[in-house]
């Protein structure tokens, strides 16, 4: 379904003394995401998933490589390939002087729907997502739960084959959370090939069929959750020493075991099952962002 | 093409049709205080050759009013793009980058036109004598879109509201004046009418002023403007394609 091939973006900047500055965001990527499948891509702040999520939106065009749709590369097939896609930004987008149905009729005015089909789909996804008595207010006049649903509604207007979120649950509390993540295993399950983009490890393990991490620009590990975490090992050992917390990761239990009892630590120790914040942490070296 | 352009006028018209007496009572104020202090106050004791002052000043407004509600009209796509981000919403469409900046530009012009409207009904209502002719309403309209353009083009390559700002301080403030709207270019010193006589703004005020007196259209001036409109809608489709760089 989608084929990412060598990506490379580089943007220009000017650094204090004007000199013109070349910064790599996306190095190399490559990656492939089956239809149907829910496809997570993860990384600390600034590893290049916006960027590349970008790419793939055809917001902004890559410096090197390709990314083709069903065997199709997406810059040669520009207007085809954006019918083909929806897309849920990381920031609030919408137009702040139409109300919530105009900004939905916006939308499929500018994918092509005709006037009974906007109107029956407008009511059927805000009905969809509990919305409905909101149709003629203000945006400005929602709640950030509401915008995030609303996003995601307008991403689907026109029956996209394959949605692309960037973020879906960026400063969300933990029930909008949840509730987000239901509308998008709905979507995955109605056969819409889901490319979302987090740095919220749980979210990943919540949703995500395959992830890959990135880095820097680069792809660190790619696989299912799973995978990654036995890839490390399935048993994680952490405890403290000199102030600081230190992790080990085992592929057998009775190692894990024989490890703890030679530990001199004061400090409490924990035998635990490795999780992908642990794959995480070890592939790109930094916690922040988590 | 022509479904997408009107999309993205539909969207501007909804958000008119909401503010349409604001809108309309907003473009009063700049016309009348012109009439009442350029056309009955200063524009007694002035001598334009013949005819009334009123009768002058009256094409030199339509010029310079068309021309500020055209550019400060499209400013909001500089909020889009920068602030709201809703911009994003038309890049990720599949629609001709084409659609958008024509269907933004009509938007202002038709902004420009209500405006101008509003400028003749005072100005008959003060008691200035023109003629509207089928192509008196086509300079206004080429002066519409290449204002719209320039606002455009702005919107697209500026990135704070103060730049945008100092466009309007810098570029439309001096035209206002000296670009044959309140007095003639003949009355300006030699090096800077060459100058300003190269300005689209001027071409617009000979032409409403020759037309709306019943005179006839220097063609040299209207190829002047169809050059400008051009000019400035490959300028402003430039700046938007060169936003995905």
């Amino acid at each position: 379904m989608i084929e990412i091939d060598a990506l490379v973006k580089r943007f220009s900047h000017r650094d204090k003394d004007n000199k013109v500055i070349w910064k790599t965001a996306v190095d190399g990527l490559s990656l492939s995401v089956k239809e149907g499948e829910i496809f997570g891509l993860l990384g600390p702040n600034g590893a290049g998933k916006t960027t590349t999520i970008r790419v793939l939106t055809m917001q902004t065009v890559p410096t090197e490589g390709r990314v083709l749709y069903d065997g199709k590369e997406i810059f040669l097939h520009e207007r085809e390939m954006k019918e083909f896609i929806g897309v849920v930004p990381q920031h609030v987008n919408f137009d702040q002087d139409l109300t919530v149905g105009e900004n939905l009729e916006l939308h499929a005015r500018l994918h092509h729907m005709g006037s009974a089909e906007r109107k029956r789909r407008i009511a059927e996804l805000l009905h969809y997502v509990d919305l409905s008595e909101v149709v003629n207010d203000g945006v400005r006049q929602l709640s950030g739960g509401m915008k995030r649903r609303l996003l995601i509604v307008r991403a689907l207007m026109h029956s996209p084959r394959i949605l692309f979120l960037d973020e879906p649950t960026v400063a969300l509390d933990p029930q909008v959370r949840r509730r987000i993540w239901d509308l998008i295993r709905q979507m995955a399950r109605s056969g819409v090939t889901v490319f979302l983009t987090t740095h919220y490890i749980e979210e990943a393990e919540a949703l995500c069929d395959r992830v890959a991490i990135m880095n820097r620009g680069k792809l660190v590990s790619e696989g299912e959750p799973l995978e990654l975490c036995q890839r490390l090992g399935t048993y994680a050992v952490e405890w403290d020493e000199d102030g600081r917390r230190e992790y080990r990761f085992f592929k057998r239990r009775d190692a894990s075991a024989a490890f703890v009892a030679g530990l001199a630590s004061e400090g409490k120790i924990q035998v635990r099952r490795t999780n992908l914040e642990d794959v995480f942490i070890e592939l790109t070296g930094r916690k922040e962002g988590l | 093409m022509l479904y997408d352009i009107w999309t993205v006028f539909w969207r501007d018209w909804v958000v008119l049709k909401r503010r349409m007496k604001k809108f309309i009572l907003s473009r009063m104020v700049a016309p009348v205080l012109y009439l009442v202090a350029f056309g009955w106050g200063l524009g007694r004791s002035i001598d334009v050759g013949g005819g009334s002052y009123l009768d002058f000043l009256v094409p030199g407004i339509l010029a310079l009013n068309s021309m500020n509600i055209s550019f400060n009209s499209i400013i909001p796509v500089h909020a889009e793009r920068m602030y709201h981000k809703s911009l994003e919403e038309y890049i990720i469409a599949p629609i001709c980058p084409g659609a958008f900046v024509i269907g933004k530009v009509l938007a202002s012009v038709l902004r420009g036109l209500i405006s101008s409207g509003i400028i003749l009904v005072l100005a008959a209502l003060f008691g200035a004598h023109f003629t509207v002719t089928p192509l008196f309403f086509a300079v206004l309209v080429i002066n519409c879109i290449i204002f719209a353009e320039i606002g455009f083009w702005a919107a697209m390559v500026l990135n704070t509201y103060e730049e945008m700002g100092q466009v309007n301080t810098y570029v439309l403030l001096p035209m206002s004046f000296l670009c044959g709207t309140f007095f003639s270019t003949q009355a300006l010193p030699e090096a800077l009418r060459w100058l300003i006589e190269m300005l689209p703004l001027t071409h617009t005020s000979f032409l409403l002023r020759s037309l709306g007196s019943g005179g006839e259209a220097s063609m040299s001036s209207m190829l002047v403007l169809t050059v400008y409109a051009v000019f400035c809608f490959l300028l402003g489709h430039r700046a938007f394609l060169r936003l995905r760089r």
